[in-house]
């Protein structure tokens, strides 16, 4: 069935590209740009067409501490994200029933992304600095990159329980399952994708993270912190060459992510049903 | 049909609630503290004094800066809620397919997962005094001499608010208008009502608490915001977060704290003022 699409959609149509323009745009021109010849600036025209500049990031008058800073934000991605994932989860676990205390927790949640970034900052370096304990990014700095992704991961757990069609887990107790198979063989498998976003959220949210960590990461700085300090600094075209390398990388995880969705969602369709099949 | 003890609930919960406990509730609670706390040239130490109210209050750069905050604050929710609606609309109203409208909301939502400040930095050559725009424009014939508003100015902290946070405002929208009962739409133009009177009598009333949220996000994104103010206004501009950042720098942390308190209220106020419209909780 096709009916006549009418020219407002048409309209719209043109209306997206642009926003697709505007999104990508300007990304893609630091990518150009990235690859200037050696003499070539930091603006248009490309003066020749080299890789110059990555390896002015790699070479011996390294540009900033780049590869640590990486290496740093990269750990604390990692750990940021298995943390949100599992803490994610059994708050959401525990919030498919009301208990005491259960309203203020979800505003709390909710106020932790509500509450301007700076404040987080100030607030846990003044306790530290009172307190005499020394910042760093293992610690105050995981802790600001926490009351920044929790609240995602939260929401999206709720979310996700709340479409959840507990009919199956009832299935699963009627034949027998205990509360932890239940939740192993039953409520994981089917949640599996939700949290494969949220490990996403957790990782790039923390990756990218500026504000929270500006006092809190204390002296060694992670790869936004590196990146802003280079933009007062920095004058050439290596500046874009770290922005295509930190956004390539930016791309290959968001990739992973999808790749194993995609693989979840394949599995879960061909082991769909066994019904009829026996045992 | 309840398994649960409270016990596994209280082991469930207590996570989230010792981080968010330690991270976010005592640092707002040392804030407000230490907003009371006096300081001199090398350090700050308890006490009970308003001064850094008062000044922080009394002083008319303070009034400015946050007009200037409004004033981004207020154009970038304008432009964000612009383009997020008609994106989200063309989304949920135009696509039929579930597949297509998964592969176009996500080609909006990648950007969203790499670096801000990349993100900022990537309109430097394109505002710069021989950017693209200018050279464009002289190329044309349209303009003599470069024009120099683009970078480092309202304009290009605007431009950089509306391209960083235009997605809060998709997300939620497009979230709404997918719980919207197509029969409803039917029935309106069942009911005789043109394009635009389904928009405002029908589709934005059912909106409002996926509008609500996204200018949540934008509004409080870029009231407590310091980098983009920064980097887009070349160190010229000011905004609340700029403010505080700069006695953060000179060690004033008491009169920084001040200053946090009173943005944390007027965030709330602004929060508060949207909330009226839309039960969150029902949302999710």
């Amino acid at each position: 069935m096709h009916k006549k699409r009418p020219a407002s959609f048409y309209w719209l149509t043109a209306f997206f590209g642009l926003f697709v323009l505007f999104l990508y745009g300007p990304i893609s021109a630091i990518l150009i740009l990235s690859f200037q010849g050696p003499n070539g600036g930091l603006t248009f025209p490309m003066n020749g067409f080299s890789i110059h500049w990555f390896f002015a990031l790699f070479g011996e008058q390294l540009v900033g501490d780049f590869e640590t800073s990486f290496l740093r934000s990269l750990q604390l991605g990692l750990i940021v994200m298995a943390l949100t994932v599992v803490i994610s989860l059994v708050t959401g676990l525990a919030f498919r029933k009301k208990f005491f205390g259960s309203n203020l927790l979800f505003y709390t949640t909710v106020a932790s992304l509500i509450v301007p970034s700076i404040l987080v900052s100030l607030g846990i370096g003044l306790i530290f600095n009172i307190m005499d304990w020394e910042v760093s990014w293992t610690t105050s700095g995981l802790g600001a990159h926490l009351t920044w992704t929790l609240p995602f991961g939260f929401l999206i757990m709720i979310a996700v329980f709340n479409r959840f069609d507990k009919s199956y887990e009832e299935a699963a107790r009627d034949l027998g399952a205990s509360n932890w198979q239940t939740i192993c063989h039953v409520v994981l498998p089917i949640i599996g994708p939700s949290l494969i976003g949220v490990a996403l959220f957790g990782f790039t949210l923390s990756y990218d993270e500026f504000a929270r960590t500006l006092m809190t990461s204390g002296v060694k700085n992670t790869l936004p912190l590196e990146i802003f300090g280079m933009t007062t600094n920095v004058t050439t075209p290596t500046l874009y060459a770290l922005g295509t390398l930190t956004t390539f990388f930016s791309l290959f995880m968001i990739l992973t992510a999808m790749g194993v969705l995609f693989y979840l969602r394949r599995r879960q369709e061909s082991h769909g049903s066994d019904a009829g099949k026996g045992v | 049909m309840d398994h649960k003890s409270p016990l596994s609930t209280l082991l469930q919960i207590s996570p989230i609630s010792l981080i968010l406990g330690f991270f976010l509730v005592l640092p707002i609670g040392t804030i407000l503290i230490v907003s009371f706390w006096d300081y001199n040239d090398f350090s700050f130490f308890p006490d009970f004094v308003w001064t850094n109210y008062s000044d922080a209050l009394g002083s008319n750069v303070t009034y400015k800066t946050y007009l200037n905050t409004f004033w981004y604050a207020g154009l970038t929710w304008l432009f964000t809620f612009l383009i997020g609606f008609t994106v989200a609309y063309f989304l949920a109203f135009h696509i039929h397919t579930t597949r297509w409208q998964i592969v176009l909301f996500l080609i909006c939502t990648i950007p969203f997962w790499t670096s801000n400040i990349i993100r900022m930095i990537s309109w430097i050559p394109f505002l710069g005094r021989n950017g693209v725009f200018n050279t464009m424009l002289q190329s044309i014939g349209l303009i003599d001499e470069p024009l120099e508003f683009l970078l480092f100015s309202d304009f290009s902290i605007v431009l950089a608010f509306v391209h960083l946070y235009a997605l809060f405002m998709v997300v939620p929208i497009f979230n709404s208008m997918m719980r919207i009962d197509r029969s409803l739409i039917e029935a309106a133009i069942d009911g005789g009502a043109h394009g635009w009177q389904m928009l405002t009598n029908v589709v934005i009333p059912l909106c409002k608490p996926g509008i609500a949220i996204g200018s949540i996000f934008v509004v409080t994104l870029v009231m407590g915001d310091y980098i983009t103010v920064r980097l887009m206004g070349g160190g010229q501009r000011a905004s609340v977060g700029v403010m505080m950042w700069n006695e953060i720098s000179l060690l004033l942390y008491p009169a920084a704290a001040a200053h946090a308190v009173v943005l944390l209220a007027v965030v709330l106020i602004m929060v508060s003022l949207i909330v009226r419209v839309v039960d969150l909780k029902k949302e999710l």
